[in-house]
């Protein structure tokens, strides 16, 4: 063992990106394991939707309300369509949109909440107290407001969460960035006359990467669950288009009624349970990853 | 047989009040040759069915507003409609169960000069909660609140063809522009409740001092409206309960969840989707009532492409009602066939050939418009009715095999009838449907009706609406709305999709009368009607 | 001038001006939504008539800015205004009466779940970051991100059945009045609070969870753990006080969600909350209840946001005692 440690160096450096790839997640745990295979199927599903789904997106194939059969796997909705074929082109949708929203609103709300920590000053407060004041309005209420003003196309409902999410990625990220921005190494940085961008994206950033990243996996979320709560209270997604969300809401009358009078699962616990599994699955992968980076190489 | 019948229930009548025995009942029923068992669960049913006083009735009413007000002219739904008015109030005149119009606040009302002149004799001993009795000018006062210059409310138009009113001891004569024989079910609506007269000639609509069975006692606009019995209220058959609550649930699955948890007696407007279930919970009772309310689509006929009348048969033969009935709504309702006049309402005709699903005609009227294929938008949200956006997209599948594609728009549900209603071209619509012929036509489809929906002014249908109105002899009046109709359904603008059933639920320990088909929650009057059987 | 002291009255200014650009935003977004109150108002029933003389008797007809002029001095003199809805009659509706008894509702709900909520998701969180990886961390977790990934409204329609209609323990419908009493209030509001409570509990308790993990790696958990400090000792006297800010940020968010994000639960429940007389406020464009709500929020939402800096400050020496 001590003879070959001079020579450490050398192997990890010839180690290919595929083998370090492997080795990394030969040491992931079984949760880790379970997320990245859920997300996987979850993206073949969103991919390949046309492909894997049996029926159409908005085909109406038999009578409302069908029970699940081998013609139709998880029975039919409100009027008709397969519930399957609909839950993998939700896949796709809702996906897509909540990847695109939370995507755009980490970038925009990221970058500036990092910004401000660190010039702090005019810049900062001009922009906290924009912030300030669309944080201060509901959600809902102002998602409401502004989609009655521009339209409901899927276009404005992605940037207008993606605005009003940023708003609260911008307070968290400001808010960790300002215990970072203290620290000697990033006035080092600054003593050393780095520019804002190496600051920013080699100082500040990577440590403050684990909250912002477990914040990433819940706001991830949040998106469906916001287009949920816009579906219920009657704007959203527009049909006949699938999404999990509108899904949910659609058939919520069914919820309070047991199993009891159905004998199989009622229609919107399939949408609702699609939510809930990548949700595990996403915030599974993102623990890891949390772990990984917080630099703890103690028990398993 | 029948005699001894009518003699049976007599006496079962008499007996459930209390007047001959229980015992007296049994020994007649025995000597009519009834069974022991049968007699008695002859008394017993009776004795459940007969009104009794008592209790605290609470309804759960789909509808709402914080904005909601005691000015009746700006009565917008049920919510205000039933407390304020049907609990809270009476109009001139009543539609009863049957859908004739009866004297409510007026004893009776007479027609003369081609019913241009009408006198409602008013009720005597009808007082308000606080003791005064009405008079005429009461009720001159109570109609001006909604005429005038400022006058913001919803009766407005209906009130326009009044020239002079005015009263004349116990009786208010009306005169009008032109002959009207219908005029008295427009006395009967919900936003023209009778009010008490102030000092300086304008009304009291604030203080919900009125004439109904029940006097209220706190009004929280958008949560709550709560009243307790007015013990002098002239109906003496009326007005069982000991205080009336309502509750503002919008929410259809929150307003179930209340009425299985057994927090409210009654609940408007079920959710199809899950009715079978609420119906097999023993506790409750779900009623049906074909009503005169219809769930259309309404096209601009003024704009390209449905200024064609081929182009608008042939969408009207696109749409598959049986299966939207079906599928939407569950088979709770009656299939339209683009006449807005529901089958129970007098003079109602159903036009011929019924529109039906049938794509080769639908080929067929678009060649002679000269087309292979047509695409247009159609806007929708279910504020217009609950299942707008289903039925359209529904809908949307059915036209496929015409070589019609349909765009099916959601509109938001905010502003609905403001933003998309009478702006876009093609947009769902709802009519809560209207007691008479006349009513319904002049409303949405006369050339100058404030809400003609289908912009659509045909010269021969507004001669025969106008001649109509002033006709006497029933039978030329009937053959004229049955033209009336056929017009409407060959030329006009609207795709009625179906008739709704008011799909309401109840507590099984309410009892009624027949149920009125007017309005929802019996006509709108459910507090005075109705009672507790234990 | 004490760091804190300067922060308070800094924030205290600003909020002011926050105010004022939330009441611009909200006016100018309800300027922007077609339609006026008066077509709300009357629906499917409206006539150009009836439109012009509804916007002549509350005021409408005159232009946006000498509106919005007249509104803000009024709020300067502290008088709120009117609801459109009444003003017509001589009983008008002030705005103050009508928000006053709502915004108790929202904020009994909102103090009755943050009791409960806050000290179990810290405890929660803090116990899921000792026993980090352990089964009760994975269960915790699992729970939590499912409450978390499951719409509002589900979880409510959940808990009406169970507790209040296949048991009745609870009531379905959460309306309350000033009659209530406080006992039954609670009662009332049970099954809303056990909702929310599920819904932010396990946002702040993987915050806490995060910020607490994000620490252990720091030298000086570490030099606590060579110096054979126990775990638990090592976690709560080192790590907790400099995990503070960030848990104290997702704090002040779930509160002020409390406070002005529940309007689906209210809904549910028919809580008379002010998240629904805004929402029914909007939709009738009834602007002076609206702008009251909305500033309500505001305020709340500074103020509790204030709160989560001074302890951000206060728990970090380098920014009390700043070079």
């Amino acid at each position: 063992m001590t003879a070959q440690s001079p020579q450490l160096r050398q192997v990890r450096a010839r180690r290919s990106l595929w083998e370090s790839t492997r080795r990394t997640l030969s040491s992931a745990p079984f949760s880790a394991w379970f997320g990245m295979i859920v997300i996987l199927l979850y993206v073949i599903a969103a991919v390949f939707a046309p492909w894997i789904a049996p029926y159409g997106e908005a085909e109406i194939v038999g009578k409302a309300y069908q029970p699940p059969g081998p013609e139709f796997w998880f029975g039919t909705d409100q009027i008709g369509r397969d519930l399957f074929s609909r839950l993998i082109y939700g896949a796709r949708n809702t996906i897509g949109i909540a990847f695109l929203t939370t995507l755009l609103s980490f970038a925009v709300g990221g970058t500036l909440g990092v910004l401000t920590a660190l010039k702090r000053g005019w810049l900062d407060q001009g922009i906290s107290r924009v912030v300030d004041a669309f944080l201060a309005i509901p959600v809902l209420i102002f998602a409401l407001m502004l989609l009655a003003v521009f339209g409901k196309s899927i276009v404005n409902l992605i940037l207008i969460l993606a605005l009003l999410d940023s708003t609260r990625v911008f307070r968290l990220a400001r808010a960790t960035a300002l215990d970072v921005v203290v620290m000697d190494y990033v006035e080092a940085a600054k003593l050393r006359g780095e520019g804002m961008g190496w600051i920013i994206f080699k100082e500040v950033l990577p440590n403050i990467l684990p909250p912002l990243i477990t914040e990433f996996g819940l706001r991830f979320c949040f998106v469906f669950l916001t287009i949920a709560s816009l579906s219920f209270l009657g704007v959203g997604i527009q049909p006949p288009t699938a999404d999990w969300g509108s899904m949910v809401a659609e058939s919520k009358t069914l919820i309070t009624f047991p199993v009891r009078t159905f004998p199989w699962i009622p229609a919107p616990f399939y949408p609702a349970l699609a939510i809930a599994i990548l949700t595990v699955a996403i915030n599974f992968v993102v623990d890891w990853f949390l772990h990984k980076t917080s630099g703890l190489r103690d028990e398993v | 047989m029948n005699d001894t019948q009518n003699k049976l229930d007599a006496a079962l009548r008499q007996a459930v009040r209390g007047r001959i025995t229980r015992r007296e009942f049994t020994q007649l029923a025995l000597a009519s040759g009834v069974s022991l068992a049968a007699a008695n669960s002859m008394f017993t049913k009776a004795y459940a069915d007969e009104p009794k006083k008592g209790g605290t009735l609470k309804i759960g009413v789909g509808h709402g507003a914080t904005t909601d007000s005691m000015d009746p002219g700006t009565y917008p739904d049920q919510f205000t409609g039933t407390a304020l008015w049907g609990t809270l109030s009476n109009s001139l005149t009543e539609i009863d169960a049957d859908g004739n119009v009866v004297g409510d606040i007026a004893e009776s009302f007479e027609a003369s000069d081609g019913a241009k002149k009408w006198v409602f004799k008013l009720r005597k001993g009808v007082t308000f909660h606080d003791g005064r009795a009405v008079t005429a000018d009461d009720v001159v006062a109570s109609l001006q609140h909604h005429r005038g210059e400022d006058s913001k409310s919803a009766a407005k138009s209906l009130l326009k063809e009044i020239v002079t009113l005015k009263a004349d001891g116990d009786t208010v004569v009306f005169e009008l522009t032109g002959g009207n024989a219908d005029f008295p079910y427009t006395v009967s609506d919900y936003h023209m409740p009778i009010m008490p007269k102030k000092d300086d000639g304008s009304v009291d609509w604030e203080s919900g001092n009125r004439t109904g069975a029940y006097k209220l006692d706190k009004f929280e606009p958008g949560v709550k409206a709560s009243f307790s019995k007015n013990p002098n209220y002239y109906k003496a058959d009326r007005g069982w309960f000991d205080a009336v609550e309502f509750y503002s649930i919008k929410d259809v699955a929150a307003r179930t969840n209340a009425l299985m948890s057994g927090e409210i007696h009654y609940m408007d407007r079920c959710d199809l989707k899950t009715l079978d279930m609420l119906k097999s919970n023993p506790d409750i009772t779900v009623q049906e009532i074909t009503g005169y309310g219809h769930y259309i689509y309404v096209m601009n006929v003024t704009q390209k492409p449905f200024d064609d009348v081929n182009v608008r048969l042939a969408i009207k033969y696109s749409i598959n009602r049986d299966d939207v009935l079906e599928k939407v709504f569950l088979g709770h309702g009656t299939v339209g066939n683009d006449n807005p006049i529901a089958p129970t309402v007098k003079f109602a005709v159903d036009p011929q050939p019924r529109h039906s699903y049938n794509p080769d005609k639908a080929k067929e009227h678009l060649k002679k418009a000269g087309l292979d294929s047509l695409t247009f938008d159609l806007s929708v949200a279910d504020a217009a009715f609950s299942g707008a956006v289903d039925s359209a997209l529904l809908w949307k599948e059915h036209a496929k095999a015409c070589n019609i594609d349909i765009n099916v728009i959601r509109e938001p549900d905010d502003g609905y009838w403001d933003n998309v209603w009478l702006k876009k071209p093609f947009v769902a619509s709802y009519w809560s449907g209207r007691p008479t012929v006349d009513w319904m036509m002049t409303t949405a489809y006369a050339a100058d009706a404030a809400w003609n929906d289908t912009f659509w002014k045909n010269p021969r249908f507004n001669e025969l609406l106008v001649a109509a109105r002033s006709e006497t002899d029933e039978a030329k009046r009937a053959a004229m709305y049955a033209e009336m109709q056929q017009i409407l359904h060959d030329d006009g603008g609207l795709v009625n999709i179906l008739f709704n059933s008011y799909v309401e639920a109840h507590a099984k320990n309410l009892g009624h009368n027949k149920v009125a088909a007017n309005w929802q929650l019996d006509g709108m009057r459910i507090a005075e009607r109705w009672w507790f059987t234990s | 001038m004490h760091p804190v002291l300067r922060t308070v009255l800094q924030r205290l200014g600003l909020g002011v001006l926050t105010l004022f650009v939330v009441s611009v935003v909200i006016f100018a977004s309800l300027e922007m939504l077609p339609g006026g109150f008066a077509e709300a108002i009357l629906g499917q029933g409206a006539t150009p008539e009836t439109v012009a003389a509804f916007n002549r008797e509350i005021g409408l007809d005159r232009p946006a800015t000498v509106r919005y002029v007249e509104w803000i001095g009024n709020i300067f003199r502290g008088d709120f205004g009117y609801s459109y809805a009444g003003l017509g009659g001589s009983i008008k509706r002030s705005v103050t009466d009508l928000i006053a008894p709502r915004l108790y509702n929202t904020f009994f709900l909102a103090i009755m779940t943050a009791i409960v909520a806050v000290p179990l998701s810290l405890i929660l969180g803090i116990l899921a970051a000792l026993y980090r990886n352990s089964w009760y961390d994975r269960i915790v977790n699992s729970v939590t991100l499912t409450t978390i990934a499951t719409p509002e409204f589900f979880i409510a329609y959940l808990l009406m059945f169970f507790f209040a209609i296949r048991n009745k323990w609870f009531y379905s419908l959460s309306t309350v009045s000033d009659t209530t009493d406080f006992i039954e209030h609670i009662y009332r509001a049970a099954l809303p609070a056990i909702t929310l409570m599920l819904v932010i509990v396990a946002h702040m308790m993987r915050m806490t969870r995060a910020a607490l993990i994000n620490l252990l790696a720091s030298p000086y958990m570490e030099m606590a753990q060579l110096k054979g400090v126990p775990r638990r000792e090592a976690i709560i006297k080192h790590a907790l006080p400099n995990a503070w800010a960030p848990i104290a940020t997702v704090i002040a968010f779930n509160l002020a969600y409390l406070v002005v994000g529940v309007v689906v639960v209210e809904v549910v429940y028919v809580y008379p909350g002010i998240g629904q007389l805004m929402v029914d406020s909007v939709s009738s464009r009834d602007m002076p209840v609206v702008q009251a709500c909305a500033l309500i929020f505001a305020a709340t939402y500074i103020f509790l946001n204030l709160l989560a800096d001074i302890i951000s400050i206060v728990t970090n020496p380098r920014l009390l005692h700043p070079k």
